[in-house]
């Protein structure tokens, strides 16, 4: 920690700012100053955001935009089964080749336009995912992120070997958004929806049940609640938030090829998890914003990037391993004083 | 017979690699009594709730209740038909405050169905529902022990919590496993009437329980459990006078602590 001298007589005692108090209820309306505290914050990130697109100083950064926002869908994803419903989920490759390849087909065999193609994959892609992973649902911990590996590992072999999907050389010709502006800000309005739409979620009482399957599933099934019924519901939520970057992802890039399935989407999104704080959802978006740009610059130093990658990482879990929104979180809602014992 | 009897078990065996938790154990218990089991510890009480409730698989045997077969159905389905159950290990969602805990068997099938708590139509959100439980389970309602959180809670009110968690699925039938142990005799004092109450209300109550002498002020019949075999059942007076009963609780403390007021 910073300075704390002869821990052994004096500790950090943490209590929460009388505004966050005050907040709390409905009289968070009763003066500006109450309502700034409560959605200053939510402003600041929207509208930094809203900004990022005008802020690019090329085309080049304005697509890493649109890559980031895919990023961000995955680590909120991940997050939510990870933090809310205890599912461990290295599914994002999964989700992105799924809903990826949906999208070309639906564009290029029935000639659909990203407006149709992208609604249909999220829900139909989620539907597929959710139906494969339905046997893993009992599984705890360890087991279940292994077959959520497995999955793109499998389907990438079979798309080599039966050259099925365009075979190795993939789906070409995908048709693209209209322009940068719209594939840029229809993906930041979209994580800005999924990060506001979870959050309340796991706040409501369906959320309550989600985190009563991580915290304690036998309690769950004394309620009276199936906990493959829930842990189904939230993996089709994280599988439709990667089928949708994976639909999004082809129409960018114009083409759906087999590196869809590539392992940096289960493990970028996890990546950004530690880095921005686990469980608080906004936490992992930010991570992405941070840890997709830097990749992107460690770029020219070819493959050694992983080192770099591995190293920031690294240092991430060894010294702050709460992750970043954890503790802005905490500086934000408490202060903080030494007292004596 | 069988009309007044709200659960039968008939013949219920299980074995553990080697170990015979359960062998061929049959019992019935009456709408609206308080039926008792007690036993050594590892006789098989905990086992044989478990067995009852669908968390573990028998291997043999039947279950009844309210006439029909449950005994190959899921602890879900069990509790939705109103057959609820404590945890001898307490078992609360220890990152949600106390009230949030009651919200998800409130949004059981069952539950919802009634529409509120005991059918008592729209009675407001579910957090209203789970402070009117908690009132009646003994949180005072104008106090902030229903909103900490459940890891921050002593054992009495997590004991509390677990009988509200039963109580919020309306059961028909609770099966508690020891919600007296680890309390003070004046917390026990405390609870004694509570479960008066909850059998006034026409619930019925099935109590494992090793604090004998409050047991037996509410239990009418008890069933006595050794080594996985049911010893023998009847009213407590008579079954604390059989011989093997003496025998099997021989060297245990338990007995010692126990006497008769009469
Ligand atoms: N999941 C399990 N796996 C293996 N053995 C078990 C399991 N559960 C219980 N047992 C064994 O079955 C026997 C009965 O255990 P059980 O927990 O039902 O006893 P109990 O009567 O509830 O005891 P206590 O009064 O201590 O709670 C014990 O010998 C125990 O070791
Ligand atoms: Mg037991």
């Amino acid at each position: 920690m910073d300075k704390n001298p002869g821990t052994a007589e004096r500790r950090k005692e943490r209590l929460d700012r009388g505004i966050k108090v005050r907040t709390e209820g409905i009289y968070a309306i009763s003066s500006w100053q109450e309502v700034s505290y409560l959605v200053l914050p939510r402003l600041i990130l929207i509208v930094g955001l809203l900004l990022l697109p005008f802020l690019m100083p090329s085309l080049y950064w304005n697509r890493v935009i649109s890559i980031v926002g895919i990023y961000a869908l995955l680590a909120l994803g991940f997050d939510f089964l990870a933090h809310y419903v205890g599912l461990v989920s290295l599914g994002g490759s999964f989700f992105i080749g799924v809903g990826g390849y949906i999208a070309a087909i639906l564009n290029k065999s029935f000639g659909l336009s990203p407006l149709f193609t992208i609604p249909i994959a999220t829900l139909s892609g989620a539907i597929i995912c959710t139906l494969l992973l339905l046997p893993a649902l009992p599984l705890r911990g360890v087991y279940f992120a292994i077959v959520t590996l497995m999955y793109p590992l499998v389907l990438f072999r079979i798309i080599e070997a039966l050259n099925i999907l365009g075979g190795t050389d993939g789906i070409l010709g995908v048709a693209s958004f209209p322009n940068t502006w719209v594939e840029q800000y229809l993906i930041l309005s979209i994580i800005i929806l999924a990060l506001f739409g979870l959050r309340r979620l796991v706040n409501e009482d369906i959320g309550l049940v989600f985190r009563g399957v991580k915290d304690n599933d036998q309690a769950v099934r004394a309620s009276g609640l199936s906990i493959t019924l829930y842990k189904a519901i939230a993996v089709f939520i994280t599988s439709a938030l990667g089928c949708l970057g994976g639909a999004y992802f082809v129409h960018i890039y114009m083409v759906a090829g087999i590196s869809l399935f590539a392992l940096d989407y289960s493990v970028i999104p996890i990546a950004a998890t530690v880095i921005g704080g686990g469980g608080t959802l906004v936490g992992p978006l930010l991570g992405c914003f941070i840890l997709v740009p830097i990749s992107e610059l460690l770029r020219a130093f070819g493959t050694l990037r992983i080192v770099f990658y591995s190293v920031i990482l690294l240092a991430f879990i060894m010294f702050r391993s709460e992750g970043i929104m954890v503790y802005a979180q905490r500086k934000y809602h408490q202060f903080e004083r030494w007292v004596k014992v | 017979m069988s009309g007044e009897n709200i659960l039968q078990v008939t013949d219920v065996s299980k074995t553990f690699g080697g170990v015979q938790a359960l062998l061929k154990v049959s019992f019935s218990v009456q709408q609206g009594e308080v039926f008792g089991i007690i036993g050594p510890n590892g006789s098989g009480k905990t086992t044989l709730i478990n067995c009852i409730t669908g968390f573990i698989k028998m291997n043999s045997g039947k279950v009844l209740y309210k006439d029909k077969d449950i005994s190959n159905m899921a602890p879900n389905q069990i509790a939705n038909l109103g057959l609820t159950r404590t945890f001898q290990i307490m078992r609360p969602y220890y990152s949600l405050p106390a009230y949030k805990n009651l919200i998800v068997p409130l949004f059981s099938p069952r539950a919802r169905k009634k529409g509120g708590w005991r059918g008592g139509g729209k009675l407001g959100d579910r957090g209203t529902v789970s402070i009117d439980i908690l009132e009646e389970i003994g949180f005072e309602r104008d106090s902030f022990v229903p909103y900490k959180l459940a890891s921050s809670l002593p054992t009495g009110y997590l004991k509390r919590l677990e009988l509200a968690r039963c109580l919020a699925l309306g059961p028909d039938l609770i099966l508690c496993d020891e919600v007296f142990s680890g309390l003070s005799m004046s917390e026990i004092a405390s609870m004694v009437p509570l479960i008066e109450k909850l059998q006034m209300d026409g619930i019925t109550l099935v109590m494992i329980e090793h604090r004998l002498r409050e047991l037996f002020r509410v239990a009418s019949r008890v069933m006595v459990l050794n080594f996985g075999e049911k010893l023998t059942e009847g009213i407590p007076e008579v079954v604390m006078a059989d011989e093997r009963v003496k025998e099997a609780y021989l060297g245990s403390e338990k007995l010692l602590d126990y006497s008769f007021e009469a």
